[in-house]
């Protein structure tokens, strides 16, 4: 490349996972693509919200450290049936927008709806994991059961983190997840709507790291500081149990 | 979405420097001021701007002094936007569009310091008149706020005191003694459209006005200013803003002298 | 007439065109999706912003972008004499103007259909509390991660004892000729709030304005530094 690419002092402020505030500078000039979380006015490319910068190769994002959770086709996600009409279930997916669950996206059975009552499927309540089939422009959300890992939850806990950490609790091809599933011996389902399901044996202890991935989620060595904290919680048990037959 | 096509239809004519009814930018519609429209008022003043219409009427009722003013008489300004004037608004309690309206007229007439208080003061910290300035929008087509404060001025401007009886009542028969108005304050709003400034706009203007600056002016220097919707104004903007004021506040007070 | 102005100092001892004292924070709020807490001498206002979530009542909602809901509120402890609780007309005409303010910097059209519900508690009055309210909101809705154009900042100015001053405390509000309090996003030279009451020639005024958008550069960058702080703070005690 020659030095004539540079006439447009083109620049770049910005450092990569520093905090940012909307309307900071984060670079000059046509090198910078203006991605998630920017935007670009009179040549200067800014933060839209409070988050981290993320930089790849000439692409600029911020990542959110905070906000709804705005639907997404093709996010699989933890919703809670808030009601039942005639041939479809209003959703509740923890976002300003509702979910709406036809009834040909409920199930594949054949519902003679004279006979049956859709509530025998899901009713108010229930728990469900659902895949977002389609969201509109105008973010009308429509989900879908029949996705194979799509299921109604049965007992266990949900958590609510802020959808924006999502990403960092299942980690780098759910490196982090599948840590703390491993050392809890907890099934737990993340949806990208910022809901968490738990069951299993130590639903504490797992909520416990998920709570801390959400806090601690933009500190470096989150990963270490995890598994440190999951090994001590096994030790302390061991210890007890220890005391108790020693007694 | 019928204002939708009016919007862009006004949006168009503005960015070729032309108005829709054919006025200059810093021209205001056909004004009509009929002062005493209403006998049984203290005073009242009818105001047709262009299609706008405005009645504002004036009581002088007696009362108690605010606590931290007890040498002043009282000042109040009502406005009632009420579904007699536009479909747009419902009978109920006062809205945010209602109350910023008369909170705009009051500052404009009491910052003035035009009317003054102490001499309406009967008994200090008992007894003081009351200046009660009602602002009925009979029909709303734009420019309410100019409308109302024009209305508002002419109708204090023609208010004739009432008395005192004897055994402390109040006398409205016979009124003479004109409440004392030292001068007159004008407002004039200007109102953004297209990065555009421009005066009194109807209805139909509105529906594209994305801000308004009110200046409220009084001989060569303001007194009251408010800036409303949903834009900004460089400093730049809201100078020009004053200058386009302070001019057309003069024509205006030709008017109502 | 009182004197508010000796020997070029005012009564609080400040210069003519000097800032109280500022403290900035954000996060004060658990429960809220964003809160800031914002105090300019004895002027404290905390904000709290809700959403974007479902707009009540349905009438309001806008097919194409959020619909921004404002309430500045007075405790009524907040002054010395009780404030009635409850909304006033100098309330809904201060929310009003707060409201459109926001609305401005806001990319509403992110979120259609949405509301964004900003409440502004005003705890101690000593003058200029809408600007302190805007401020403190100005920091929640960042902190509530919701995309803004840029930060916006609100300070007032006046004119007391002839001359024109930054920033009217207490005294000064009720003595004082001249109540300016204005909204203003320094990058882009911009004023979103103007409010006025008082006599002054057009000179004094661009004084005023002129002193008033430099005392809003200076609180944009306490306003920065509380977001951050948030976060950073939080980051020295882990690392530890």
């Amino acid at each position: 490349m020659t030095n004539e690419n540079k006439e447009d002092n083109s620049q770049l402020m910005a450092e990569e996972k520093k905090i940012v505030v909307p309307g900071e500078l984060l670079a000059k000039g046509i090198e910078f693509l203006p991605g998630y979380g920017t935007f670009k006015e009179n040549g200067e490319i800014r933060s839209k919200i409070l988050g981290l910068v993320k930089l790849k190769e000439h692409l600029i994002s911020v990542v959110p450290l905070s906000g709804a959770y705005i639907p997404i086709t093709g996010d699989g996600v933890i919703g809670i049936v808030s009601d039942v009409q005639i041939s479809s279930w209003l959703i509740d997916i923890n976002s300003p927008y509702i979910g709406f669950l036809p009834l040909s996206e409920g199930t594949e059975d054949f519902i003679d709806l004279t006979r049956n009552d859709i509530t025998d499927y899901f009713d108010v309540g229930d728990v469900v994991y659902a895949r977002i089939n389609r969201v509109t422009k105008r973010k009308d959300v429509q989900l879908s059961m029949k996705d194979r890992m799509c299921r109604k939850l049965y007992g266990g806990d949900i958590l609510r983190i802020t959808p924006a950490k999502v990403p960092r609790l299942i980690g780098r091809s759910g490196s982090m997840i599948e840590m703390i599933k491993k050392r809890t011996g907890c099934h737990i389902i993340v949806g990208q709507n910022g809901l968490v399901w738990i069951k299993g044996e130590k639903e504490t202890l797992a909520a416990k790291a998920v709570l801390m991935v959400e806090k601690e989620s933009h500190i470096e060595g989150l990963t270490d500081r995890i598994e440190k904290m999951l090994n001590e919680s096994a030790t302390v048990k061991t210890e007890e149990t220890n005391e108790e037959v020693i007694q | 979405m019928i204002t939708e096509i009016d919007m862009e239809y006004v949006k168009s004519m503005i960015k070729e420097g032309k108005r829709i009814d054919g006025r200059e930018f810093e021209e205001f519609r056909n004004l009509k001021i009929e002062s005493g429209f209403v006998k049984n008022a203290e005073g009242s003043a009818l105001v047709t701007l262009g299609e706008t219409q405005v009645l504002v009427g004036v009581k002088i009722e007696l009362g108690e002094p605010f606590p931290d003013t007890p040498n002043e008489g009282v000042l109040m300004v009502n406005s009632e936007l009420g579904p007699i004037a536009s479909p747009d608004f419902e009978s109920g309690p006062p809205n945010e569009q209602s109350v910023e309206l008369a909170r705009v007229v009051d500052r404009g007439i009491r910052e003035s310091k035009c009317m003054n208080m102490e001499k309406l003061c009967i008994e200090p910290g008992e007894k003081v008149w009351m200046v009660c300035i009602d602002i009925h929008v009979l029909n709303d087509d734009g420019n309410l706020i100019d409308a109302s404060s024009i209305g508002a001025i002419a109708a204090i401007l023609n208010t004739k005191m009432p008395k005192l009886n004897e055994d402390g009542t109040i006398n409205r028969e016979n009124r003479e003694e004109k409440l004392e108005i030292s001068q007159i304050p004008v407002a004039c709003t200007l109102h953004k459209i297209e990065g555009e400034l421009i005066l009194d706009p109807d209805l139909k203007e509105e529906s594209a006005v994305e801000g308004r600056l009110t200046v409220t002016t009084i001989d060569g220097q303001l007194c009251a200013m408010q800036k409303g919707g949903i834009c900004g104004f460089t400093p730049e903007e809201v100078y020009k803003a004053i200058d386009i004021s302070l001019k057309k506040g003069s024509e205006l007070r030709k008017k109502l002298e | 007439m009182s004197e508010l102005i000796k020997d070029g100092r005012r009564l609080d001892g400040r210069k003519l065109d000097e800032l109280r004292e500022i403290e900035a924070k954000a996060g004060v709020i658990k429960r809220a999706d964003g809160s800031g807490y914002f105090r300019l001498g004895n002027t404290i206002a905390v904000a709290a912003v809700y959403g974007p979530r479902e707009l009540h009542p349905k009438h309001l909602v806008d097919p194409v972008k959020a619909y921004v809901k404002c309430r500045y509120n007075m405790a009524p402890f907040s002054t010395t004499e009780r404030v009635k609780p409850g909304p006033s007309r100098r309330s809904t005409e201060i929310s009003k103007v707060i409201k459109e303010a926001i609305s401005s910097v806001l990319f509403l059209e992110e979120y259609p259909k949405t509301g964004i519900e900003v409440f502004i508690e005003v705890l101690q009055a000593d003058a200029s509390t809408r600007c302190v309210g805007l401020n403190a909101a100005s920091i929640a809705l960042a902190d509530a991660g919701i995309p803004m154009r840029d930060l916006i900042v609100s300070c007032s100015a006046g004119k007391i004892d002839g001359k024109v001053v930054l920033d009217i405390a207490g005294e000064e509000d009720f003595e004082g000729e001249v109540d300016l309090p204005i909204a203003y996003v320094p990058r882009e030279n911009k004023i979103y709030l103007l409010q006025m009451d008082g006599i002054i020639s057009q000179e004094d005024f661009r004084k005023a304005i002129e002193m008033a958008t430099k005392g809003c550069e200076i609180i944009y960058e306490k306003q920065k530094e509380a977001i951050k702080r948030k976060y950073e703070a939080f980051e020295e005690g882990v690392k530890k």
